[in-house]
């Protein structure tokens, strides 16, 4: 199962134990990511992208997190009934994460160079064990990998503490650390959203044009639609823990069919000046009382008594595009 | 031009650098090198840039958090910063600030009340309690929010929630300048959008004049009549909105504008094409000779090494700091 996606994710649900009682905080997610496809997830704060990432690369903590239910299957084997020391094998080789804020994600007393020698010799340690490769080869693997992220002066780089660096210059160096061991996965939580304009735009351009000439499929998270546009092919959008829709991106962004998607779109500034909308009503729910049903009827202009019922099962409404709605499941109801 | 509500001269904002023996100064922080701008009254002015542009060390001095090193500000009539501890109340009152994290703006140990009833009680606004809850009252009403949050504390509201109550502490002495910077860089966009409408309609109703820090293009577009554009201490470029995006002249406003990732197809019209983005903003500490953007600018020849062009106008309202733009005038779209 799974063999033409390298990761999919089935039905997950996940809670969270609580002072208050039991947050039901991840509500039968399932995506995929298909081989060499760069898929975005999509949502605004709180709405469960970053726990449904942590589930797959198995660093949920747990407790207070269970994982009720659900299978995650990467280069389709299912990594939630693996033993940790397999689970170990394939984090940091098959599949590398990016973190969001390029400040804390490098250890500041250890050099660049000290940094990069563990990562590439734990997967040296793995795979071709006889292989023992010498200090030499390794650096050598880094600096090449340094100069691919458009460093300058690599050698100076691998010397330097992350605090000599510029917050752009961490982020290339976590990139070339991500890619370094070849990983058939790469998951990017927020790359660059700690950054500027100017600089994001040459880390994304970065990033895309590595990941394809190595044919690396990417997971990229974020709440940056405009970054999702530019950089994938593909897009989830999640809300209150579950995927409201989906669809290649730019049909997505063109079409946008969920009320909460739409509602997103519109209120998204622009740069020809055009009016925006005020917002979506409402907040996010609390996940220990989730309204029954679609999570977003309490916010949604169009909701129906169906709505508080029953879970909208996701609908496919044109060829790749389906939207988790009553609104579109029911004969008759088209459009607004 | 009509009337204006504060104008800045040559405003310089040094920061010194100490280090060495007995902590001498060794250097200055160049935040801001000289700038001059207008803000008229109920005008919303735009100030965009990268981090380490000064932008914020701007809106500081603004409402006098900082004192300036050189320059004046003059508003109303007089000049700001030659006023005296005892006369800056009456600015004071007018001039108010709004942050960009409201999680460490407000005080977490006070409540919303509480925080509120300061600027009444420092500027003598309300005489007693009775009168004081029921200003508290209209103001979060204003910012529409439920005068039941009166008795709450900041760790129980949300973000867009205690940004709200920001605004509304900066309105509670009835101002009639507010310096926003970057007021809904940590909301997520639905929150934004209802923020950046709240403040448009306080604007409309009360006649206020906003300086709008922010280094989300796409925003200033929307909300400001007129951007400038800074970089390293300078405004380099300086236009009505609507202008400087139709009309980018300067290539840092160039790289700006064609860096925003953008979400919808229109959009690809407004971004100037083959633009190189390349380059960090360097160090305030020690800038670059001449033109600071010259290290990362393609149109860089020998006299933007070693001369600092000046601001000029261009076109009516439009103003660019750079040598090459009055000759060689890029294509106009």
């Amino acid at each position: 199962m799974g063999d033409k996606h390298i990761l999919e994710i089935q039905d997950l649900h996940v809670y969270f134990r609580v002072y208050e009682g039991i947050s039901y905080v991840i509500d039968g997610v399932s995506l995929y990511v298909g081989k060499g496809e760069r898929v975005g997830l999509v949502g605004e704060t709180g709405c469960g992208k970053t726990v449904t990432v942590k589930a797959v690369m198995g660093i949920l903590k747990i407790p207070p997190a269970t994982i009720s239910s659900g299978e995650v299957y990467v280069d389709g084997r299912d990594i939630l009934t693996m033993s940790p020391k397999e689970l170990l094998q394939i984090k940091g080789t098959e599949i590398s994460m990016i973190f969001q804020d390029p400040m804390s994600a490098l250890n500041p007393v250890f050099t660049i160079g000290e940094q990069f020698y563990d990562v590439i010799r734990f997967s040296q340690q793995r795979f071709n064990d006889r292989e023992n490769i010498s200090r030499y080869r390794i650096r050598k693997k880094m600096i090449t990998a340094l100069e691919e992220v458009m460093l300058p002066d690599p050698v100076r780089i691998a010397n330097s503490y992350p605090l000599e660096l510029s917050g752009g210059m961490r982020q290339r160096v976590l990139i070339a650390m991500a890619l370094v061991n070849n990983p058939k996965l790469l998951i990017a939580d927020e790359p660059g959203t700690a950054l500027d304009v100017t600089i994001q735009a040459q880390i994304l351009d970065l990033m895309s044009k590595l990941v394809e000439n190595k044919g690396i499929s990417v997971l990229l998270i974020t709440h940056n639609l405009g970054v999702i546009r530019e950089t994938t092919e593909r897009v989830y959008i999640m809300y209150g823990g579950q995927v409201v829709e989906t669809a290649p991106t730019n049909i997505l962004f063109d079409n946008p069919k969920h009320p909460y998607t739409q509602g997103l779109l519109s209120s998204v500034p622009r740069l020809t000046g055009s009016e925006f909308a005020e917002g979506i009503p409402g907040t996010i729910p609390d996940y220990i009382k989730a309204p029954s049903g679609c999570r977003f009827h309490p916010r949604c202009n169009y909701a129906m008594p169906i709505c508080a019922q029953k879970k909208p099962p996701l609908t496919m409404i044109e060829s790749g595009h389906y939207v988790a709605c009553h609104f579109y499941a029911k004969p008759g109801g088209q459009d607004e | 031009m009509n009337n204006t509500l504060l104008s800045v001269e040559n405003l310089v904002k040094y920061f010194p650098v100490r280090g060495g023996f007995l902590r001498r100064q060794i250097g200055k922080v160049r935040a801001v090198d000289g700038i001059s701008f207008n803000v008229e009254e109920s005008e919303i002015c735009g100030l965009v840039g990268e981090s380490g542009s000064g932008k914020s060390t701007v809106g500081k001095t603004l409402v006098r958090i900082y004192k300036p090193t050189g320059g004046a500000i003059w508003f109303k009539g007089r000049d700001v910063t030659k006023l005296t501890k005892e006369n800056l109340g009456f600015f004071k009152k007018e001039v108010q600030m709004v942050f960009q994290d409201p999680k460490s703006s407000l005080n977490p140990r006070r409540s919303i009340k509480s925080t509120l009833e300061d600027p009444l009680i420092i500027h003598r606004i309300a005489q007693n309690r009775s009168e004081r809850e029921r200003i508290i009252g209209n103001l979060l009403q204003m910012v529409e929010l439920s005068p039941t949050y009166m008795d709450k504390y900041p760790s129980a509201l949300s973000g867009g929630q205690r940004q709200r109550v920001a605004i509304a502490r900066a309105l509670a002495v009835h101002p009639s300048f507010i310096v926003l910077d970057e007021p809904t860089s940590a909301l997520d966009v639905s929150v934004q959008a209802k923020i950046i409408h709240l403040l448009r309609e306080l604007q409309k109703e009360f006649h206020l004049s906003y300086l709008f820090i922010s280094h989300d293009l796409s925003l200033m577009r929307t909300i400001a009549k007129r951007t400038a554009v800074m970089y390293l201490g300078r405004i380099y470029e300086i236009a009505p909105t609507q202008e400087l995006f139709a009309n980018p002249l300067h290539p840092y406003t160039r790289t700006l504008i064609s860096s925003v990732p953008i979400v919808f197809k229109e959009e690809q019209q407004v971004k100037p094409m083959n633009q190189s983005r390349v380059g960090e903003i360097p160090s305030p500490v020690n800038p670059p000779s001449g033109c600071a953007f010259h290290p990362r600018c393609s149109l860089a020849d020998e006299i933007c090494t070693q001369k600092l062009p000046e601001l000029v106008e261009v076109m009516p309202g439009h103003f660019v700091r750079c040598h090459h733009v009055s000759f060689n005038m890029p294509s106009v779209k």
